[in-house]
């Protein structure tokens, strides 16, 4: 069974641990700027938002990307950006409806999240269980991706 | 089965590999126009600037990938077809029979019409060859004159591999301003600004009269008299798909290959995808051209499907596109000129080269430019195309365009 990220925004206290583990992954340094999770905050509804890639069926950024920098791996479902490949054109990120794959200027090339090889950091850095790492069937992953659907039926969010 | 492929852009690759997958015993034909394994376009701009070598622009890295796909590479020129006989004409004698056509022969670089244009020196930036062209003349020649006319898409996102070869640019712009496809005056004023600053020298509302050589030097002369000499004079004032050959053909064509929403075209059997294909625009419902890359892969896909006896429909694409200039970021989205009543709201930092522009129609976002903004910026297609009503967010936005992908997520999630 593939496992996939499971967000429960409502555990989520807003402690950017989730940010300082996965840019500690990949740079080797706590700058939240450079991690590929983003904490959403809605201070007037006192909620906190973790968002990344949800490695979605789709891969709208591996479909377009126009040489090939961005593969499956068969074994976490994840799609890896490979940056030797990666020109840094940036089409991925216009392609991808999330919002989820962005351009890093010191690299020139782009990043997203690749769920660490099947052990992601964010989960793991995670004190109160809002990130989890755990069988695709579980989170709801559909609901999350049929809502940047094509259809004109999407009720206003409020 | 027999699928013939015209035309190895992304589409047309795309399409080869698709029919793979759904067809495992189909035979299938992917016709190559240029003597080069597909390729991107693409990536050109980076061969330019020697971040990748030519295999670095290959549309798929291992070399064997076609063989392994059992997809059969022919390289040759579609000459005509003839869709009642059901065979492609390369010229020389030589036919391709074929039981299922997709024509994905994509755009090529518009002529301009004046005097000297057939003069030896003067060249697009569209192929590899002519990237080698231009590559191989500037390493013998340091410090050549390029004067390049547009400063569309393809001029902008040229320039900076041709500065870093040490050449001595001028652009010659006809409109008032750049990249006026797919920026505003704001947005573009800003690039040009920041070209100029680069050292690039820019005339607007400026376009040659003629060509002209003398002792080897191409004589520019523009409209008001003055006269540029230049090495290399650089055409780059557009695209138009590439046609010709379907004169005869009887496929009905319009500004394109006219096609249904199943991709295929008045002729049965017949399919077209990406540059070539005029198809229904998701936001206006009207029918049209849309050259960008991510529309040809999903064409390319779908078309594929349908010739594969897979009935799948098209959904409509819209424009969007992203381009670097000099390093410097824009994309843009939809209907950025915006509909009458329609609010917009904006922010703009032009000491920093930051702008943010968006387009509504009620509480839906209908289009973006932005220039100096990457972050989240795919979040702007998925609240287009997904006609996402924003309800009270959308106020936030008119206070605070930057806090797009704060939207986006609270749509996600609901969050009131």
């Amino acid at each position: 069974m593939q496992k996939s990220l499971h967000i429960d925004p409502n555990k989520c206290t807003g402690c950017l641990q989730c940010e300082m583990a996965c840019s500690w992954e990949n740079y080797r340094s706590f700058t939240t700027a450079k991690s590929r999770i983003k904490v959403f905050s809605f201070h007037e509804a006192g909620r906190f938002v973790p968002y990344t890639c949800t490695q979605c069926d789709e891969a709208w950024c591996m479909t377009a990307c126009p040489v090939d920098a961005i593969k499956l791996d068969p074994v976490t479902g994840a799609k890896i950006v490979l940056d030797p490949t990666c020109v840094g054109c940036k089409v991925c990120t216009i392609a991808c409806p999330f919002g989820t794959i962005n351009y890093v200027a010191q690299s020139g090339k782009v990043q997203k999240c690749d769920l660490c090889d099947g052990a992601p950091a964010c989960a793991k850095a995670c004190p109160t269980a809002a990130i989890t790492y755990v069988d695709a069937d579980w989170t709801g992953l559909e609901k999350m991706r049929q809502w940047a659907g094509k259809t004109d039926t999407n009720p206003a969010t409020v | 089965m027999r699928h013939l492929i015209i035309g190895s852009g992304p589409a047309g690759v795309v399409a080869a590999e698709t029919l793979r997958k759904a067809d495992p015993v189909a035979d299938i034909t992917l016709l190559c126009g240029e003597p080069e394994p597909p390729y991107s376009r693409m990536a050109i701009p980076y061969l330019l600037k020697g971040d990748i070598a030519e295999a670095g622009t290959h549309l798929r890295k291992d070399a064997d990938h076609y063989a392994t796909q059992r997809i059969q590479v022919v390289h040759g020129r579609a000459r005509s077809v003839d869709t009642t006989g059901r065979t492609v004409d390369l010229g020389g004698g030589q036919r391709l029979p074929y039981d299922r056509l997709l024509i994905a022969t994509g755009s090529r670089p518009s002529r301009e019409s004046i005097p000297g244009i057939d003069l030896p020196g003067v060249r697009s930036c569209w192929t590899l060859e002519d990237a080698r062209a231009i590559l191989a003349l500037a390493q013998a020649k340091p410090g050549i004159r390029i004067v390049q006319m547009g400063a569309g898409f393809v001029g902008c996102i040229i320039m900076e591999g041709l500065l870093s070869r040490g050449v001595d640019l001028t652009i010659l712009v006809r409109s008032g301003y750049m990249v006026r496809r797919m920026m505003n005056p704001t947005a573009s004023g800003l690039l040009q600004q920041w070209c100029q600053a680069k050292g690039v020298k820019i005339f607007t509302r400026t376009q040659p009269a003629g060509l002209s050589a003398a002792d080897g030097v191409l004589q520019v002369a523009l409209a008001d008299g003055r006269v540029l000499p230049a090495d290399i004079y650089l055409s780059a004032v557009g695209v138009d798909p590439n046609l010709d050959f379907l004169a005869g053909s009887g496929i009905n064509l319009g500004q394109g290959i006219v096609v249904d929403e199943h991709l295929q075209s008045s002729v049965p059997g017949v399919y077209a995808a990406g540059d070539v294909a005029e198809s229904r625009d998701c936001l206006t419902g009207k029918r049209q051209l849309n050259a960008i890359q991510p529309n040809a892969v999903e064409q390319g896909r779908i078309a594929a499907l349908n010739m594969a006896g897979r009935p799948t429909a098209f959904k409509g694409s819209f424009v969007f596109n992203v381009l670097t200039t000099l390093g410097l970021v824009s994309s843009s989205f939809g209907e950025w000129e915006g509909q009458p009543g329609g609010d917009s709201a904006e922010v703009l930092d032009a000491a920093r080269y930051r702008y943010l522009n968006l387009q509504f129609q009620g509480d839906r976002l209908i289009g973006a430019n932005s220039v100096g903004f990457t972050d989240h910026v795919g979040a702007l297609r998925g609240l287009i195309e997904g006609r996402v009503r924003l309800g009270r967010w959308k106020q936030r936005l008119m206070e605070d365009p930057t806090q797009i992908m704060q939207v986006y997520v609270a749509g996600v999630h609901s969050v009131a």
